[in-house]
């Protein structure tokens, strides 16, 4: 049975980036409001394509690599959304619905083998799950944020501002939202991975295997916890942050992928 | 329902002459009030800013050389010789009346391109042509539509949104880096035109607040009383420097005032929170390699200079984008009036032919006498149903024609056939 809200999906987001890019060129309000609903149909429509895939493989959207890729775009699309609403702020939508496109696309890519169910079932997995995918969303919002930053505080500082420039958000507006972002992202980070202790100790009678995938993790969780603490100082507020920011991300992939597919004993596409 | 338009602005006239040609407020209404009282004009509006002075009407459908009549009006009013007034106006018709009005609204007649204030006085014109009963249904879709323009074009071009001016660069500079300027605070070193100028657009964006310095205290005072600012001695420079987000110094100095060492101990001091110091002063009051201390941006007379004139080519290459909105507001406007010519186009044709039918019975029926009342009743109800059957297809297909030329075409044509415009009083 095929899945029609993939493609359904993949347009809506497609039109909504194209909108996001024209109210950067051109901030017209009215295409402004276009980008967002499209955004938010491009949501509800995602939502039920992964729906409409958890029904037609008998498991949760995050038992496998595709549906895991599909639920964090799907989360990052949410905070991003959130947050632009929050703030009131569409210009950065410009860079993160690409994100939130090539994630999906490539998810629905590769989904396609069969997918064996994962042992663990229940409230608190699914929660510790969640949790974790939300937080590598609302890491990846922040590397975003933060890229930004650093080349709006080059183009600032090298005096030459061009059209791009007088429409990228504040620095103090990136950097609110980065620290915000991150702030989500290490609540549910911390909380999706005592979840998963309790999970394991249920599991296994203990709560430490010397999984990589634990392992890798717990350093996100400090790299993103200095980060939090750093940025709020004198010597790396700023750009230094926001480099430390992206510097963090590149250990977001290096789980997500690497690990998930290589070195992960019983965590697999999350 | 014939648009006319005459008047003056920066390109046509000199100040002098634009000075003698304004209207105050009191005057626009009273020469809109004589406009209408003495026929020259059904519906009226006087737009009067210090570049412009223009009269916008629509004259009645009989009226003759109405633009004559607004010139001498003009001359009259103002007490100027004709002949002088004459060579310095501009004079527009129908849809160029239209265009132009839109391109003043935009900001695209602008001595500044792009200038923002022009839309509020075209607002304030229009609100006060309202209320004293001067415009029609003409010229309240010609003001709208003006309005919709100018907050079209400021929306969604990039016509008015970078700064033209080197204090206004400054200040949305500092936009740029921390937003909302409600939350942070100013110290102003020096008390120069253009310092003045910054402190002014701060103030308008919502400084939290501001200290000044100057080495006459006398006047950096003056200055802090008219925008309520506090005054820090000159001698207490250094230690004031940690509590700004933003320094904007132009001290006539021949070497500098600030220098990086007292910069980099105010940036230690603020615990490197970002710091916007604007150096207007020639020679420059901030030592150079303070610019290369983390988290401080600096920017000079010259940067701000050059992101002004960056600004203005930006501005000029946005003009086509503008354009195109202006004609697509106008094309709306002409449809909207062709739909009215429509309707008044059609009543005036079945008017006539109501008047022909009345003729025709009158004739035929005189011939013959020998017919009853019933009959000629019944004649009469025929030819009703007959015009209106004539009349019928030709009054949809030109309600519903789409093209707008074609239908000014047509409209024409009906008018000239059956002579409608000679049979108004």
């Amino acid at each position: 049975m095929a899945n029609y809200f993939v493609p359904a999906t993949s347009i809506v987001y497609a039109i909504s980036l194209a909108l996001y890019v024209w109210y950067l060129y051109a901030p017209r309000i009215a295409v402004g409001y276009g980008a967002t609903l499209c955004l938010a149909a491009g949501l509800a429509l995602h939502y039920l394509a992964l729906l409409q895939r958890s029904r037609m493989i008998h498991a949760v959207p995050y038992d496998d690599l595709a549906g895991s890729l599909s639920l964090f775009a799907w989360l990052l699309a949410a905070t991003y959304l959130a947050l632009e609403l929050w703030h009131r702020q569409r210009t950065v939508g410009a860079f993160v619905l690409p994100v939130v496109l090539a994630v999906f696309l490539i998810a629905h890519r590769a989904a396609g083998s069969p997918v064996t169910p994962a042992p663990a079932k229940g409230p608190i997995f699914a929660f510790h799950v969640t949790l974790n995918i939300l937080a590598y969303a609302a890491f990846a919002l922040s590397f975003v944020t933060s890229l930004i930053y650093l080349m709006q505080n080059r183009l600032l500082r090298g005096r030459k501002l061009g059209a791009i420039g007088w429409r990228f958000p504040a620095l103090d507006v990136l950097e609110r939202v980065s620290r915000s972002s991150v702030g989500v992202g290490l609540v549910s980070l911390a909380i999706g991975v005592c979840l998963g202790f309790v999970w394991a100790h249920r599991l296994f009678g203990g709560y430490w295997h010397g999984d990589w995938k634990v392992f890798v993790t717990l350093v996100i969780l400090a790299a993103y916890l200095a980060y939090w603490v750093l940025s709020r100082t004198g010597t790396w507020r700023g750009a230094r942050a926001s480099r430390l920011c992206v510097a963090n991300f590149l250990l977001v992939i290096f789980s997500y992928s690497i690990v998930n597919l290589y070195l992960s004993r019983f965590h697999r596409f999350f | 329902m014939e648009l006319v338009l005459i008047g003056l602005n920066h390109r046509t006239a000199t100040v002098e002459l634009r000075e003698r040609v304004a209207f105050s407020a009191e005057q626009a209404r009273t020469a809109a009030s004589q406009l209408r009282e003495r026929g020259i004009l059904e519906e009226t509006l006087v737009l009067s800013t210090c570049n412009r002075s223009e009269l916008y009407g629509v004259p009645p459908e009989e009226a003759g050389n109405s633009v004559a009549d607004l010139e001498g009006f003009l001359a009259s009013f103002h007490q100027l010789p004709l002949h002088e007034l004459n060579q310095n106006l501009y004079r527009h018709r129908d849809r160029e009346v239209v265009r132009h009005l839109y391109r003043v609204a935009g900001g695209l007649d602008s001595m500044l391109l792009g200038e923002a204030e022009i839309l509020g006085q075209v607002r304030e014109a229009y609100r006060a042509a309202l209320d004293c009963g001067a415009t029609g249904p003409v010229l309240n879709r010609v003001f709208q539509g003006a309005l919709e323009v100018g907050k079209r074009v400021r929306a969604e071009t990039d016509i008015g949104t970078r700064p033209m001016s080197v204090a206004f660069a400054g200040v949305k500079l500092a936009e740029r880096i921390f937003g909302s300027l409600k939350d942070h605070r100013a110290l102003i070193l020096g008390a120069g035109e253009v310092s003045e100028q910054v402190v002014d657009h701060l103030g308008d964006r919502g400084i939290a607040a501001l200290r000044m310095a100057n080495r006459t205290p006398e006047r950096a005072k003056e200055l802090a009383r008219r925008v309520g600012a506090e005054v820090v001695a000159w001698e207490h420079l250094d230690r004031a420097l940690d509590w700004p987000d933003m320094i904007v110094t132009s001290v006539a100095s021949p070497e500098a005032v600030l220098t990086r060492a007292m910069l980099a101990q105010a940036m230690e001091a603020r615990g490197n929170r970002a710091l916007f110091v604007i150096d207007l002063g020639v020679p420059r009051n901030v030592e150079a390699g303070a610019s290369e201390l983390y988290n401080l941006y600096l920017y000079n007379i010259d940067d701000l200079r050059e992101i002004v004139e960056q600004n203005k080519k930006a501005r000029q290459a946005e003009v086509p984008r503008a354009e195109a909105i202006i004609e697509e507001h106008v094309e709306k406007f002409f449809v909207w009036r062709a739909g009215v010519d429509t309707n008044e186009v059609l009543k005036s044709l079945r008017e006539r032919l109501t008047e022909e039918r009345e003729i025709f019975l009158r004739e035929r029926l005189a011939a013959t006498p020998h017919l009853g009342e019933a009959e000629r009743a019944q004649m009469s109800a025929l030819l009703d149903d007959f015009l209106n059957r004539v009349l019928l297809d030709p009054a949809e297909r030109l309600r519903g024609e789409r093209e707008l030329r074609r239908k000014l075409q047509n409209l024409e044509a009906l008018r000239d056939l059956f002579r409608l415009d000679q049979r108004k009083p």
